[in-house]
């Protein structure tokens, strides 16, 4: 594969003639979805293909005394019955610490439980059969004796010296603590006229991807490769995972993830169960399936939020933020989850909190504790619900205090759009952001001032309604700062490469994948654009181990970024490449020669030479007519990661308008506003569609999602009818605004957008519910989800 | 265990289906299963998600929540079925012009959820409904994706393309749909679609 130096050009992104960077162009993979036509991991079947049923553990912490699988071995269908102890000679134990997370620590854990469950739902022991049936007919028969231990579980008293310890080699249960501080806060708070200071509850939930985890591990002894089809968010981390706990070579595993059913964080970790049905196979020597049933994910998928936060502003009487203090706590069941860890999440909160404001004096405690629950970690906007929730609360708070409108308040005290590069009190750098004009924009958007005249004018009548904000920042496009300098083996940069086919037709290999956040419409976007094709011309192959550059995948609204940055210039790379030929066969200067919607043009004018089929024909199958010593390459390969900014932090600001019923404690959510800054719009349908979903998982948080424990550690509402996921009948209709201000940091300019809905909506709604209760002299609410019976609380009739 | 297990014949799909299969078996898994039809999917078990929404003798059922056995004699309509036939060109066109899908695992249920609102209320002569009332009628089919918005207006473009196409459209089909009945594909050779929002 030859590199070719990119064209020295002058055009850009948005001026390159029929570009597709800033359309709607529909994505080219949906049309099968809507005829059942996807291929899910979990319609994947192979030949001698069996399935495994776990035995988990009805105990949040017990020691396994005995494990008595005779009758199970001899049921129908059965091929084994295999303990953890068993399946730890096949694949070792993992431990979820970073380096750059200073002082964090976890114990090994094991793909099957060995010796002692630790949380309700963990695996002690692995049943396969010819059938999924018949492998839980047979898990029924599995008797395992088990000694409960003493559970814990309240993350208020994890760390008291009687509070058994859960791993004992740790010698406490604390995994993480980080302590900041910035500015001056205590001068801070002594500048204040007034201070707030209240504690946040944010409840656990979990990710509910309509598609369950599922994977099928093929290990071929014929050949010694392992095949892994996984619904992943990042196979090129998974293939490493995979070799490292199995004693392979990376290039032993190949990790196939084609149709996702929904990840959102959910599907970018490791899990024990999926650890163990790629051991299983290599034990077995066939393909082994496993695909995890509602009531399994409830307790094995991961669990996110579940933050206490006590938090405190200070505020001058003229409406000047003086100061931030935070203390939060988190609760992450009994392991830092591999290999991201469960200590980003709280390291999140203190990096964002306070992140969109002027003021610098800042001082922030995050304690990350172990708990006998589901593990906790990463979802879908890591963070920044927490710390957009609390920042934003404290505002308005501060606001209702000093009686100043909260729109005014955060004028007087966002960054100014005019002051960038700048930096938040945590010390996160922003290259560009626009909280004024955001701000201006959804104002005009909602007509802010008639929805305030309208809630005066209905208090008359009885009826509360409320105004909420939340302004915003979000990390995207991540450089190695994220994981990689702390020692994880997943991926900043990721490639693409394009090749010709032999009809003039494009084949552009990523290394991003497709959640059905749309990142193949994206990336053909972008390689139709820079090389200079119809898009329907461009065919994007995702999810192959085997067959793309190596990728750290989607995650951190990273994969239109920076892979479809990287898709660019590979587009760039093998026009340069296909004008050689085209100079060759026209005589004529490459440079003075262009690609547009597959004709070979005379750059100047536009003028049309030669087809690409063209191209392809003669470079393909008569190469004997071009001059000797002349060879094309039709196929070009580039990498981005982006290099000046650790993070393209996007920002922007939502706005929830509420109607609480005092009377039966029911929140309806009546419109919802986001305008955001993602730099370079790619596909303005794709960015709002990303808004509008990640917004309704912020509203789910906010009003239903809780997974609900009791003090013994067991899940009390792990099936879908009992947890509470947004329907459509309970969700607004959300109007979606931008502003542009791209990364200088790449030539598309273009930053991610995946996350900003959920990191602004569940502060929006709680910030709306309480204005539209503190006319009644209601308490505030600063628990979430905001459940009737809360607000009955709040107002007093509870 | 229980080892009844049962002989049935039905339709799916236009297909004549004659299988054994175990009492206890549901639909949805009968169906991907043992037939091979994937589009239908399983994501609860417990009738709540409807992503394994099916049509049994015209009307929509959970897959999950249906045996296999319970089957026998009906007539079964699967979204391959209903994509191969043309009957919901128009909506599957506009889910994705308006991108109402991301994962597209949610998608087959709900466009025969979709499909049935729509045919109902053509059939009662009920007119365009609200967003409220297609939202309303969507909630038994969970998206974790979209936020719904882009499905209720992919919907509600389809209701009003159809609506105001109602008047042309051949009386034959009308009477037929009044009778429960489908057109015939060959029947349907000619029908006007305009569903692109």
């Amino acid at each position: 594969m030859k590199i070719t130096p990119d064209l020295p050009s002058e055009l850009t992104a948005l001026d390159r003639p029929n570009s597709y960077i800033g359309r709607a162009v529909p994505r080219p993979n949906l049309a099968r979805l809507t005829q059942g036509r996807g291929q899910y991991v979990s319609d994947v079947t192979l030949p001698r293909m069996a399935h495994v049923a776990f035995v988990r553990s009805p105990y949040a912490h017990a020691r396994i005394k005995s494990i008595d699988a005779a009758a199970a071995k001899v049921a129908s269908g059965v091929i084994a019955v295999v303990t953890g102890a068993e399946l730890a000679k096949i694949i070792t134990p993992w431990v979820g610490v970073l380096t750059h997370l200073k002082g964090i620590k976890s114990a090994p854990q094991h793909a099957i439980a060995v010796d002692v469950a630790r949380w309700q739902g963990e695996a002690v022991a692995a049943v396969v059969a010819r059938t999924r049936a018949e492998a839980e007919d047979a898990r029924a028969l599995v008797n395992v004796d088990y000694e409960e231990l003493p559970a814990v579980t309240d993350a208020e008293t994890a760390l008291d010296p009687a509070t058994p310890v859960i791993h004992a080699a740790l010698g406490d249960n604390l995994c993480f603590e980080r302590r900041h501080e910035a500015g001056d806060p205590d001068g801070g708070f002594a500048a204040a006229d007034e201070i707030v200071e209240t504690t946040f509850v944010f409840g656990r939930h979990t990710g509910v991807t309509n598609e369950p985890r599922a994977i099928v591990a093929d290990w071929n002894p014929g050949d010694e490769r392992l095949t892994v089809y996984q619904g992943t968010q990042a196979p090129h981390m998974m293939q490493n995972l995979f070799a490292k706990h199995l004693g392979l070579e990376e290039h032993q595993v190949r990790v196939l993830t084609k149709d996702v059913g929904g990840s959102f964080g959910i599907k970018v970790h490791t899990y024990a169960d999926e650890m163990a049905t790629v051991a299983l196979s290599k034990l077995l020597r066939r393909p082994v399936k496993f695909v995890a049933d509602r009531s399994e994910s409830f307790v094995t998928d991961i669990h996110a939020r579940d933050h206490r936060v006590r938090a405190k502003i200070g505020v001058t009487r003229d409406g000047a933020i003086t100061a931030w203090e935070i203390d939060d706590l988190t609760g992450i069941g009994p392991y830092s989850v591999y290999p991201r860890t469960s200590g980003i999440e709280a390291n999140q909160v203190v990096n964002l909190v306070g992140g969109p404001y002027t003021c610098p004096n800042y001082r922030a405690l995050a304690r990350v504790v172990f708990q006998n629950k589901n593990v906790m970690c990463q979802y879908r906007a890591v963070g920044h619900p927490i710390a957009t929730h609390v920042t934003e609360s404290l505002v308005e708070l501060a606001a209702a205090h000093i009686g100043v409108d909260p729109l005014e308040l955060r004028r007087r005290n966002l960054i100014p759009d005019d002051a960038y590069p700048a930096q938040g009190p945590s010390g996160i750098r922003f290259e560009k952001l626009s909280h004024h004009e955001t701000l201006a924009h959804l104002d005009a958007m909602m007509n802010y001032a008639g929805l305030r005249a309208e809630q005066t004018r209905l208090r008359a009548q009885g009826i509360y309604r409320g105004i909420g904000f939340a302004s915003f920042v979000e990390v995207t496009n991540p450089s190695a700062a994220f994981y990689g300098i702390g020692g994880a083996r997943i991926s900043a940069q990721d490639g693409a490469t394009v090749r010709l086919d032999a009809t003039g037709a494009v084949f552009c290999h990523t290394g991003v994948t497709e959640q059905g956040q749309g990142a193949e419409a994206v990336i053909a976007q972008c390689v139709a654009s820079s090389f200079g094709v119809p898009i329907e011309r461009v065919r994007v192959i995702t999810g192959d181990t085997d067959n793309v550059p190596y990728g750290g995948g989607t995650w951190a609204s990273r994969a239109a970024g920076i892979g479809g940055e990287a898709a660019w210039q590979a587009g760039k790379a093998l026009r340069a490449n296909v004008l050689a030929v085209a100079g060759q066969v026209l005589q004529a200067e490459p440079k003075s020669l262009d690609i547009r919607g597959s004709i070979v043009v005379d750059r100047a004018d536009g003028r049309e030479r030669i087809g690409l089929d063209e191209i392809a024909r003669i470079a393909y199958f008569r190469p004997d007519t071009l001059p000797p010593g002349f060879q094309a390459e039709l196929v070009a390969t580039r990498h981005y990661v982006p290099k000046a900014w650790p993070f393209a932090f996007t920002n922007g600001i939502q706005a929830s308008h509420v109607e609480v019923d005092i009377e039966t404690g029911r929140v309806t959510l009546l419109n919802h506003w986001c305008v955001e800054d993602c730099g370079t719009v790619i596909n303005p349908q794709l960015v709002d569609e990303q808004v509008r979903g990640g917004v309704v998982q912020g509203l789910g948080a906010a009003l239903f999602e809780k997974c609900e424990y009791d003090a013994r550690g067991q899940l009390l509402n792990g099936t879908m009818a009992d947890y509470l996921v947004p329907l459509a009948a309970e969700m607004p209709d959300i109007e979606v605004g931008h502003v542009v201000s791209p990364t200088a940091d790449s030539e598309l300019g273009a930053k991610g957008a995946g996350e900003a809905g959920t990191a602004g909506a569940t502060g929006a709604v709680a910030n709306a519910v309480n204005d539209a209760l503190r006319v009644l002299g209601a308490r505030e609410i600063t628990e979430v989800p905001i459940t009737p019976e809360a607000v009955l609380r709040a107002v007093g009739r509870g | 265990m229980i080892e009844y297990s049962r002989s049935i014949t039905l339709t799916v799909n236009g297909e004549d289906v004659r299988e054994t299969v175990e009492a206890r078996t549901s639909l949805v898994d009968f169906l991907r299963e043992r037939l091979g039809l994937t589009g239908s999917h399983v994501g609860c078990e417990q009738g709540v998600c409807g992503a394994c929404t099916v049509r049994l003798d015209g009307v929509t059922v959970r897959g999950c929540l249906t045996l296999a056995v319970q089957c026998a004699g009906s007539r079964v309509e699967t979204i391959e079925g209903v994509s191969d036939s043309g009957e919901i060109a128009d909506l599957q066109d506009a889910f994705v012009r308006r991108n109402a899908l991301q994962c597209g695992f949610c998608t087959p249920g709900m466009l025969l959820s979709a499909q049935e609102l729509l045919a109902s209320r053509e059939r009662a002569g009920d007119g365009v409904p609200s967003r409220e009332a297609i939202r309303a009628h969507l909630s038994g089919n969970y998206c974790r994706c979209t936020g719904y918005q882009a499905i209720v207006d992919a919907v509600e473009a389809v209701a009003r393309a159809r609506l105001g196409a109602r008047a042309s459209r051949p009386l034959l089909e009308l009477e037929e749909e009044r009778a429960g009945r489908p057109p015939l594909e060959e029947e349907r050779a000619g029908r006007p679609r305009s569903g692109a929002p």
